[in-house]
């Protein structure tokens, strides 16, 4: 599996993602056991399984918020294992959190004008954004495309559930992503919202790739190519998504055994 | 202790019933809470401290209102960094004694063995320079902490610099301090008479009070703002966490330093007293009783000590207690303020306000921030 002949494909082909035997413990607990993944740019995946299967843990791990207790992860060829999280950031890596994190008491212009500051080289600026400022314009564009310009002076606190939502994505497409993880972005949002939302997600540049954690497989059904199938911290399969849908196994784990 | 600077003056000037009436811009000073350009109260706060020379003798000029403007500069140092960044520092003080005894170690002064003689034009911005590295690297230190913690690091960083000033004969002069430190005298003027002075500490007020409200929609001042409500999104942002929270510390020093060089050109004298651990405390008095959710609140708060230090102790007498139990009431005064309002004078004043204009529109929760 670690051939050079094979690592040298991968590099070929420009892995966006690539994850080797990680593992990540907690005490004597395995979160994620030798997971080993490679996700293509532009690509979108869709991680499946069942509450504790390891995915948003999978996502810690990439993104740095806890680092693997063992294996490599690359982005884009960098071997990133060690980065914090920052710097992966600034690499064009970008994440979407399942309990919304914002800031609550700031506006959503102030919150999404944060994440374009962020990834430039203005965030420790002491000066005030002229009327001009070329962030505070792209922070505008994001606003727009989230549908969030009618609430942009409210505070995010005062916002509803699903709007919170639409501006946890705002925050991730700050700036110049190449590939964003996207945590069960679909929780708790209405029929018109999840369709907002599939509209937001297939109208991305082709370019950018993403990994969606997703339970609403009408959801993660349209908006993939390919899936990939965790349980127990482990990857259990990988395939199209009609594949994983027809899977006995699967629908034995997940879509008839795991449901609630 | 901590009395040694101001009883003499205080005692001596307070005896002649002094016929001023702080009272019209105390009542008017919270108004600054809301420093917007098109407040009227706003403005009337600025001209009255602008011509406040014409309407007060020397004892308010310095006393009351230099001393307040420069404690209340101090505990905007630490409103900066509690309100905006969300770390609590007790070594504000600390930072400012710090410039304090090394405007007198480098400039001129009475010890002659100890202070080095440089011009105040130059030792004075050395001093800043000094007092900021110092103040950066103790927040270096204490970023690594949250919470608690960084007050214990922060408290025993100050509690260190005490005694070892205390100590320390060759540079500190140990627990005699260093007197009549030399004052800056050009272009004919006596910058440290009571005028001059007073129009020295108003400008530095200013410019920390505007510079600190200016940041706080800065990028700078916002990713701050961002650090203290969710420190790991903004790590998912871009920002490198600890990074934001060093520079704030850098910003904060400068601030607390400019306090200090002018706390010793005030006293003329700095001594292990002036850095005490209650003196660090009293920063953070000040700092909750203004409350720390605007730069404004510094300012009240330390308006309140300086009033409640300087004539409690008059009127404790009066009544027939013990004088020196003013700091029961300063600290009655915090009790209540704290337990009433979360947000000090300036929570307070506008949750009246809010009540006074629009009895049906009262929102149940304070200002969550945390």
């Amino acid at each position: 599996m670690d051939s050079v002949a094979q690592r040298l494909s991968t590099v070929g082909a420009g892995a966006a993602l690539e994850l080797r035997g990680v593992t990540r413990m907690f005490g004597a607990l395995a979160a994620l056991t030798d997971v080993t993944i490679t996700v293509r740019p532009g690509e979108r995946r869709a991680v499946l399984g069942s509450n504790g299967a390891g995915k948003t843990t999978l996502f810690n791990c990439v993104t740095g918020d806890f680092p693997p207790s063992s294996g490599t992860i690359r982005f884009f060829g960098e071997d990133i294992t060690h980065f914090p999280p920052y710097e992966r950031i600034r690499r064009g890596l970008r994440r979407t959190y399942q309990i919304s994190a914002l800031f609550p008491g700031l506006t959503v212009q102030d919150n999404v004008y944060l994440a374009c500051c962020g990834v430039s080289r203005g965030r420790f600026s002491p000066l005030r954004p002229r009327p001009n400022d070329a962030l505070m314009h792209s922070a505008d564009l994001l606003i727009q495309a989230v549908h969030l310009t009618s609430v942009k002076e409210q505070r995010v606190a005062e916002l509803a559930h699903g709007q919170q939502r639409q501006l946890e994505i705002a925050l991730a497409l700050a700036g110049a992503p190449r590939f964003i993880l996207f945590d069960e972005p679909a929780a708790g949002l209405s029929p018109t919202e999840r369709r907002e939302l599939i509209e937001i997600l297939t109208s991305l540049p082709s370019h950018i790739g993403y990994i969606i954690i997703e339970h609403d497989m009408d959801v993660a059904l349209r908006v993939v190519e390919s899936v990939t199938m965790m349980h127990n911290g482990r990857i259990f399969k990988e395939g199209l998504p009609q594949e994983i849908e027809s899977d006995p196994e699967v629908q034995e784990l997940y879509l008839g055994g795991g449901h609630e | 202790m901590s009395l040694i600077q101001e009883a003499p003056g205080a005692r001596l000037h307070a005896k002649p019933p002094a016929g001023i009436k702080p009272p019209a811009s105390a009542a008017q000073r919270p108004a600054l809470a809301w420093a917007e350009f098109d407040n009227p109260a706003a403005w009337a706060v600025a001209v009255i401290l602008l011509i406040m020379p014409l309407i007060a003798n020397g004892f308010f000029l310095i006393e009351i209102f230099g001393t307040t403007l420069i404690l209340g500069i101090i505990a905007l140092s630490l409103m900066f960094l509690a309100g905006y960044g969300g770390m609590v520092s007790l070594m504000q003080l600390t930072i400012a004694g710090f410039a304090g005894y090394m405007v007198a170690v480098l400039g001129m002064s009475g010890s002659a063995n100890i202070s080095l003689g440089w011009p105040w034009w130059l030792a004075t911005p050395v001093a800043l320079a000094l007092a900021t590295a110092f103040g950066t690297l103790g927040g270096a230190l204490a970023v690594r902490t949250e919470g608690i913690y960084t007050i214990m690091i922060t408290l025993a960083i100050g509690a260190a610099f005490y005694y070892f000033t205390n100590q320390n004969w060759a540079i500190f002069n140990g627990h005699t301090g260093i007197n009549t430190v030399a004052t800056p005298h050009f272009w004919g003027v006596d910058w440290r008479s009571d005028i001059p002075f007073y129009y020295v500490i108003l400008g530095t007020a200013a410019l920390c009070y505007f510079a600190v409200l200016y940041l706080s929609r800065a990028p700078f001042g916002l990713a701050l703002q961002g650090v203290r409500d969710n420190p790991r999104r903004m790590a998912a942002l871009g920002f490198n966490v600890n990074a934001h929270r060093v520079a704030a510390y850098a910003f904060a020093s400068f601030v607390a330093a400019l306090a200090g060089v002018l706390q010793v050109w005030n006293y003329r004298q700095i001594s292990p007293g002036s850095v005490a651990v209650e003196r660090c405390i009293d920063i953070l008095i000040i700092a909750v009783v203004g409350g720390i959710t605007r730069p404004v609140g510094p300012f009240i708060g330390a308006f309140i000590f300086v009033m409640l230090r300087t004539f409690a102790l008059d009127f404790l007498v009066h009544v027939g207690l013990d004088g020196n139990r003013f700091r029961l009431l300063i600290g009655v005064g915090f009790l209540v303020i704290v337990f009433w309002s979360s947000d000090g004078v300036i929570g307070l004043w506008e949750r009246w306000r809010r009540r006074a204009t629009k009895p049906e529109m009262r929102p149940g929760g304070g200002h969550g921030h945390g």
